[in-house]
């Protein structure tokens, strides 16, 4: 266990080093420098600002000033706004996008597996029927296509809920549901599939026969399996409910960092890129790293050493 | 009762039916290929054969609407801006007067050459590494397996986005960048049936021949793996006219005037609120449906192509 964490941890740094270098030469593969607008015309002007960011220092010196800021996660400041660091925009914008995505994750995973369960448990009645096709449907719509209609008919027709801006809970309601209602669908059919097959095995069957009660065999004998598959892909969600959070946070006007991020790429702001990219894969490679430990930790029946030499 | 005298009793009953005779001893059910079967059983499955059919409508109106409209898909018509869909615009017109209905059915061009592009590119790359990991094994596959567990760490959408600001928007930009990603998993798929079937008898039998492993991979191990290969690509297809429209959706993608539903959805966006449900509806309703169809067909095609559920 400890040695494959060990290994696991060392793919995370890898695989972060690879995503920093990639965004770095990706960055200075750009022709022309971020300065080429009307205002710094000037050549004295460009020349001193990229004194400033230290743009015109040789190219391994920059990666290797790149590589210390990101040690010391200190990106330096932003071009297009020069009041603040890209460190500051990433403290202001995390904690609410932080706080967007547990909720999100918090409510895909209780209702989705509250949903496969019940249709497992109901195999080709009336609510498995329902459960699925709403579970195909959830697929099917595009997150940002939801939430633009979702505003249509609850702020625009209804006008029960607010539109945009993440305030109150009322506000949460719509894009919570917005970004939640795919991961949701995608975790109620997986529950579902594994669940019927879980709930066929012989030690439920042991379970029924010592006369158990059946919300307890489902709780504590049948869930904990059929979760397997469900923690198996919870790294790829959490994935896209990140990038979800890119086009949900603009759609409802969050200030999160989806928001900056997205700001920063159509201002071609290459500092808050770096950083912000650096930052999300780091984020989302730790909870990958994070996922399987856990998925250790849930299945004995995994012995994590012994999957030295062969990976599927 | 019914009195059996009156019965007529006739010979010919009595005489061997010679045409049955051949089919006497066919107590087996017609011996289909791999394929006929999946096809019998994806028939049956009535929710993947609508969402075939519906595919194959999306593409001819696609291929068709565009060259037959009376409206080209970037002409602006100002004086009719924002107009509810009517006999001469069925699905209304955006606010610089383009016709909805033309430029949906351009946006599904998009999509389904998006789609279609990304799926071909992610298959030819994915059997060619995958083929060769599998094949090889040993140390190649060691390497080349450690190089795909990195990069299937990767936040994908990222990764796109990023090479998306640094190749500036375009058709060819957004394909490149989802097939530099999206090779992965097929190559991780292939890899594993390739393992799989390398050690039966029949690859054994031809490497005893004298075939190069190009030969045994082309003739013999890919044509076993087609099944799962074909669901791959099945659900890539959605996956990638998903990343087009969010790419277009954040400005990254394809830009007005040109269509595509992203484009469509993200212009509709300011509007929303003032009542021209036209503009957001259509382009999200065709990404909806197209995405469900795909997904759907690629369901019934898992089902009818598992060779295990063969039955």
């Amino acid at each position: 266990m400890i040695q494959y964490i060990i290994k696991r941890f060392f793919m995370m740094v890898l695989t972060v080093l690879l995503i920093a270098t990639l965004t770095f030469f990706l960055m200075h593969a750009i022709p022309g420098s971020p300065f080429d607008d009307d205002r710094t015309s000037n050549p004295t002007i460009q020349e001193n600002l990229e004194k400033y960011y230290k743009l015109d220092q040789p190219l391994p010196v920059q990666y290797a000033n790149y590589l210390k800021a990101i040690v010391t996660f200190d990106f330096g400041p932003s071009i297009k706004k020069p009041n603040d660091s890209v460190n500051s925009l990433l403290a202001r914008g995390f904690p609410i996008s932080f706080e967007l995505g547990i909720i999100t994750i918090l409510v895909a995973v209780l209702s989705g597996v509250t949903l496969g369960t019940l249709a497992a448990l109901r195999h080709n009645g009336i609510i498995d029927y329902l459960a699925m096709t709403f579970a195909v449907i959830g697929i099917s719509i595009p997150n940002f296509i939801l939430a633009t209609l979702l505003i249509q008919i609850f702020a625009g027709e209804l006008k029960w809920l607010p539109a945009a801006t993440w305030q109150s809970p009322l506000h949460m309601i719509l894009p919570t549901l917005a970004l939640a209602t795919g991961p949701m669908a995608i975790i109620a059919r997986l529950t579902r599939s594994s669940m019927l097959e879980v709930l066929t095995q012989d030690y439920i069957k042991m379970a029924r026969a010592k006369g158990l009660k059946p919300s307890r065999i489902i709780i504590r004998h049948a869930l904990r399996n059929a979760m397997m598959p469900v923690v198996t892909i919870m790294g790829t969600m959490l994935a896209g409910i990140l990038t979800g959070t890119f086009v949900i946070e603009r759609i409802f006007a969050i200030p999160g960092m989806g928001k900056y991020f997205v700001e920063s790429i159509n201002n071609r702001d290459y500092p808050v890129i770096m950083g912000s990219t650096v930052f999300y894969s780091a984020f989302l490679v730790f909870m990958l790293f994070l996922v399987d430990i856990v998925y250790g930790i849930l299945d004995p029946r995994i012995k994590l050493h012994k999957k030295e030499g062969e990976s599927s | 009762m019914t009195n059996l005298k009156e019965v007529e009793i006739k010979d010919e009953w009595f005489k061997p039916k010679a045409k049955n005779l051949e089919k006497a001893e066919m107590v087996v059910r017609p011996s289909l290929s791999y394929w006929a079967d999946a096809w019998r059983k994806l028939k049956k499955n009535k929710l993947a054969m609508l969402g075939m059919f519906f595919l194959i409508f999306l593409a001819i109106m696609a291929i068709f609407v565009p060259i037959f409209s009376p409206y080209l898909v970037t002409a602006t018509d100002y004086p009719s801006q924002n107009k509810a869909p009517s006999m001469t615009h069925w699905f209304g017109t955006d606010e610089a007067g383009r016709d909805v209905f033309t430029r949906t059915w351009y946006g599904a061009r998009i999509s389904l050459f998006v789609g279609l592009m990304a799926a071909l590119i992610d298959f030819f790359i994915g059997i060619i590494y995958g083929g060769i990991s599998g094949y090889k094994g040993g140390k190649v596959d060691l390497i080349m397996m450690r190089i795909i567990e990195v990069l299937y760490g990767l936040p994908h959408l990222l990764v796109v986005i990023l090479l998306m600001v640094v190749m500036g928007s375009s058709l060819t930009t957004i394909i490149v960048a989802l097939t530099i990603t999206g090779w992965v998993g097929m190559a991780r798929i292939v890899r594993g049936q390739v393992l799989q079937l390398k050690n039966y008898e029949f690859v054994t039998a031809s490497k005893s021949f004298g075939a190069k492993t190009s030969r045994i991979i082309r003739k013999n191990l890919l044509p076993n793996t087609m099944g799962p290969i074909i669901v791959q690509m099945t659900l890539t297809v959605p996956s990638a006219i998903f990343a087009e429209a969010f790419l277009s959706f954040l400005g990254l993608g394809i830009s007005a005037p040109f269509a595509s539903w992203g484009v469509m959805a993200n212009d509709a966006l300011p509007v929303i609120l003032s009542g021209h449900w036209w503009r957001l509806f259509f382009p999200a309703f065709f990404i909806s449906l197209t995405m469900f169809a795909f997904n759907v067909l690629g369901d019934g095609l898992q089902d009818a192509l598992d060779p295990k559920l063969r039955g």
